[in-house]
Parts: C-alpha cells; structure tokens; sequence
C-alpha cells in the first residue's frame, strides 16, 4: 500500500482525464491520474482535429502531448498502461489497487474511462484484425489499393471513411443494419454520390471468411432472414463506441446503456466520486465536452475537499 | 526517417541486423505516427521498465530500409499498422499485425521472449 492519500485520483487519461488533472494540480491538490490504455484515448485514434476552438487542424496525438505535458508541468502524476484489478470508493478515504500489486489512495475519485470502439463479435473477426479486418482508414487504407472493401456502419465515422476509402479501393460496399442512417446529411449525400460507393441496408455481418486473409462474409438480411455472401479483400468496422464503465458499474449508478448517471456538478450516487467524458450519460460526445466535464468535474472535487 | 517516440530508432536495415543479432530478445514496432501505432509505442516505452531482459525499438514504415520488416515472409498478408516483431537470438519468434493492447503485447513477451 502506497503511503500517500492523494487529494483527487482520477481513472482514465483521454481529454478528459487530462483536462480534470490540469485543473486539480493547478488547484494545488495533489492528482494521480492512472490510465488503463495510452495517454491520450480515444484522441490519439483521431488523426484530424479540426474542432477544437483556438487551436488550428492539429492531429490527435499532438493536442494530447500538450494536455499531458500541461498536466505535468502542474505537478500532476500520470501512470497509464495499468490494469485497475480493485476499487473501494466508499468512504472518506477511497482506494485504487493496480496490477493486484500497487494500492493508491484518494480522498476523491474521478471517472473518466471515455468508450472504446465496438466490434463486430462475429467468428472471423480477431482471427483476421490486421489480415483485413481493420478499425482505421488512414492507417490501413493504402494496403487496399484497386481492391473491393467492405465498410460497417452507419453514423459518420462510417460513411466519412467510406468516402476517404474510396481514394484507395475499386469498390467499397456499405453495410447498415438499419433502412436509414444516422450521419448528417451532408455525409449520407456525400456517400450516395460517390460512384465507387455501393450500399446494403438492414443487413448485418454473420461471419468474415478466409485462409491467410479475408476472402468473403457471411451477411443476413434482417427483415428477411435470408442469408448470402459476399466476396471481399477487406473489411472496416465503424460501429460507435461503448462506454468503458465495465469495473465500475457496480460501484456506481449508470443507465442501461452502462454510461454512468452524474448530476450537473459531475457528482455521481457515492460522495466524493465523479464522472466526466464519453463514459457518462449525455447526448454530444466531442473532445470540448470531454474537457468541459473534466473541468467542471475537478472544480467540484476542489469544493467537496473543501467541505 | 525516424519516428517521434522516446524509443530507439532503428534507422536503416543494417542497425535492425545488428539489433537484433546483438541482443537475445527484441521487440519492434514498424508504423507510423498513427492512430494505430501511437497506443503500440506507449505502452512499448511502459513496458521498458519491466522487461530489462527485452530491447525494445521502432521502425519508420514508410523508410525504404524498412524493407526488413515490410517483406519478412512471417508478415506475409499483413494489412494493418504496425507491423509488430519479435526476435530470439535474431530469429523472428513472432509477428503481428495491426494494434495491440499492453495485455496483448505482455501475453507475447511472456511466451516467446523469456529471460
Ligand atoms: C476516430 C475518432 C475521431 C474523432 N474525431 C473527433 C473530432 O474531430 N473532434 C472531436 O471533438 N471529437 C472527436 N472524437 C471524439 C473524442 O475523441 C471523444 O469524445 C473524447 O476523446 C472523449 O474523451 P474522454 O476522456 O471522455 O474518453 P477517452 O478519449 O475514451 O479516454 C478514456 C481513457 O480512459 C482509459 N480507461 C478506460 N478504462 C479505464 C479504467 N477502468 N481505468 C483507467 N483508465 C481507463 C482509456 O484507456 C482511455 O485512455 C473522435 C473519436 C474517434 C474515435
């Protein structure tokens, strides 16, 4: 058990993780962020951010070094890459155990453990990451060069990529479960308007098929139940995100959708424990709420402490 | 070509050789900066601390020297960044594609790249 009881701990370094330490370190209360994953979240898989007021299109990596080092240089401590094996948040004093071999202390807990992508969870699917099944167009579009590619979804991320895969495949096929998508407008009429781009709606993935590499996937038509396949070299999955809240589910209240439930101030059912960020029950999930929630989070830790 | 990471940088093929022919057990990430290979590097540099038995460095893929990795028949069919790669005593004792997490990447030390 490590000696020190820090004033504020806070789960998870995405925005706003980052944005709670900068503010409870500058509070002068003694922070420790702990990090499951890297630095940064879901920030690092965003290669463009070009909606973030007062700084101009930056990659995500490169605003998320200056949210750490800021973080730092306030006197916050960040140690990321840790498994979180036990919690107690009940109580005065609230305890944190990491890799079953190191416990930290906090008079105050914030939970920013943000989303992490969706998988398909259909067989084939781990067998092929990275021999066709992919997450991520700029990052792996160029090994599709000429060839016939499958995007799932239907919200933005996935009509966007569609449309940015097309530079790279001869033909991209859309596969919605829905009759309709839930993009913007601007997206959907960008997408229906590429002619590389075909689409097939109310139909999901059943399987993804192949010896070295994705050959072909099994897709059921929903209404219909009838089932067919389709020849492919590869396939991206952009199907929203779930809320990292898994560990901490039963020591707070969250919806059913498992985002946990906060009051204004941030503050949820147990005293002295807040959440901030893509893991708690809101509609916009952008990094500039992130950051608001992270802010509005710390300063009520600062008042709780001060009680 | 180098990549921004606090890792070593393996620059040209002959430094990968000697790499990985001057030290028993090698890990190294081939990518780019990307979303794919930023989380990969991380936790690479974490896990520094505890695996002193294990040399760790990166690759820039796109530098032509790169070639020793982009065409090494264990990666045959890959089609995803980075290009993960794990030596023994200078042969490949494994290969992976695409991101990993720190478990995933411990799971391999673990088995293949043991004191
Ligand atoms: C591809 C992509 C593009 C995007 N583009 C934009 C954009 O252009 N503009 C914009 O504003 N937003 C964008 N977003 C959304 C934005 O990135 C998120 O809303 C924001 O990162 C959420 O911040 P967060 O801190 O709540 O969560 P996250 O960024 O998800 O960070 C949470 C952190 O907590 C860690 N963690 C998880 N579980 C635990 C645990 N139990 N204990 C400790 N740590 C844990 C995770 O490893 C992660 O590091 C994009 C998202 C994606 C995926």
């Amino acid at each position: 058990m490590n000696n020190e009881i820090y004033d504020v701990i806070i789960l998870g370094a995405g925005p706003a993780g980052l944005a709670a330490g900068i503010y409870a370190s500058r509070a002068k209360l003694s922070t420790l962020i702990i990090n499951e994953g890297a630095v940064g979240g879901q920030l690092t898989l965003t290669e463009e951010i070009a909606n973030y007021p007062g700084v101009e299109t930056t990659s995500g990596y490169q605003l998320v070094t200056t949210m750490k080092k800021q973080a730092q240089e306030f006197g916050c401590k960040i140690k990321s890459n840790r498994t979180i094996t036990r919690f107690q948040l009940e109580g005065a004093v609230k305890s944190i155990t990491v890799n079953d071999t190191e416990t930290f202390q906090g008079r105050t807990v914030i939970l920013a453990t943000g989303g992490t992508p969706r998988m398909l969870g259909i067989p084939g699917e781990q067998e092929f990451k990275g021999r066709g099944v992919s997450y991520c167009a700029t990052c792996d579009g160029d090994f599709f060069n000429g060839k016939e590619i499958v995007v799932v979804g239907g919200g933005n991320s996935a009509l966007e990529e569609a449309v940015t895969l097309t530079k790279h495949a001869s033909k991209v096929t859309i596969v919605h479960q829905f009759d309709q998508f839930q993009a913007f407008e601007y997206a959907i009429e960008e997408a229906k308007a590429n002619p590389k781009i075909e689409f097939i709606m109310e139909s999901e993935l059943r399987a993804i098929v192949g010896a070295d590499t994705v050959e072909k996937i099994e897709i059921e038509h929903l209404p219909t139940g009838n089932k067919s396949e389709l020849k492919t070299d590869g396939i991206f999955v952009f199907i929203g995100y779930v809320p990292n809240t898994e560990k901490v589910k039963d020591v707070v209240m969250v919806n059913e959708r498992g985002e946990i439930l906060v009051d204004p101030e941030m503050k949820t059912n147990t005293p002295g424990v807040f959440g901030a960020g893509d893991s708690i029950q809101k509609r916009y999930r952008q990094v500039t709420t992130a950051v608001a929630d992270g802010t509005i989070a710390a300063l009520s830790a600062s008042a709780y402490l001060r009680q | 070509m180098q990549l921004q990471t606090n890792l070593k940088h393996l620059i040209t093929a002959d430094d990968h050789k000697k790499f990985i022919e001057e030290n028993e057990n090698v890990m190294v990430c081939c990518g780019r900066m990307g979303p794919m290979c930023i989380p990969v590097y991380e936790a690479m540099e974490e896990l520094e601390d505890d695996y002193k038995h294990i040399k760790f460095a990166d690759m820039a893929f796109d530098s032509p020297d790169a070639h020793v990795i982009r065409n090494a028949p264990e990666c045959k069919g890959f089609m995803g960044l980075p290009f993960v790669m794990y030596y023994k005593n200078g042969k490949v004792a494994h290969a992976s594609s695409s991101i990993l997490t720190p478990q995933q990447i411990k799971a391999v030390l673990d088995s293949k790249l043991t004191k």
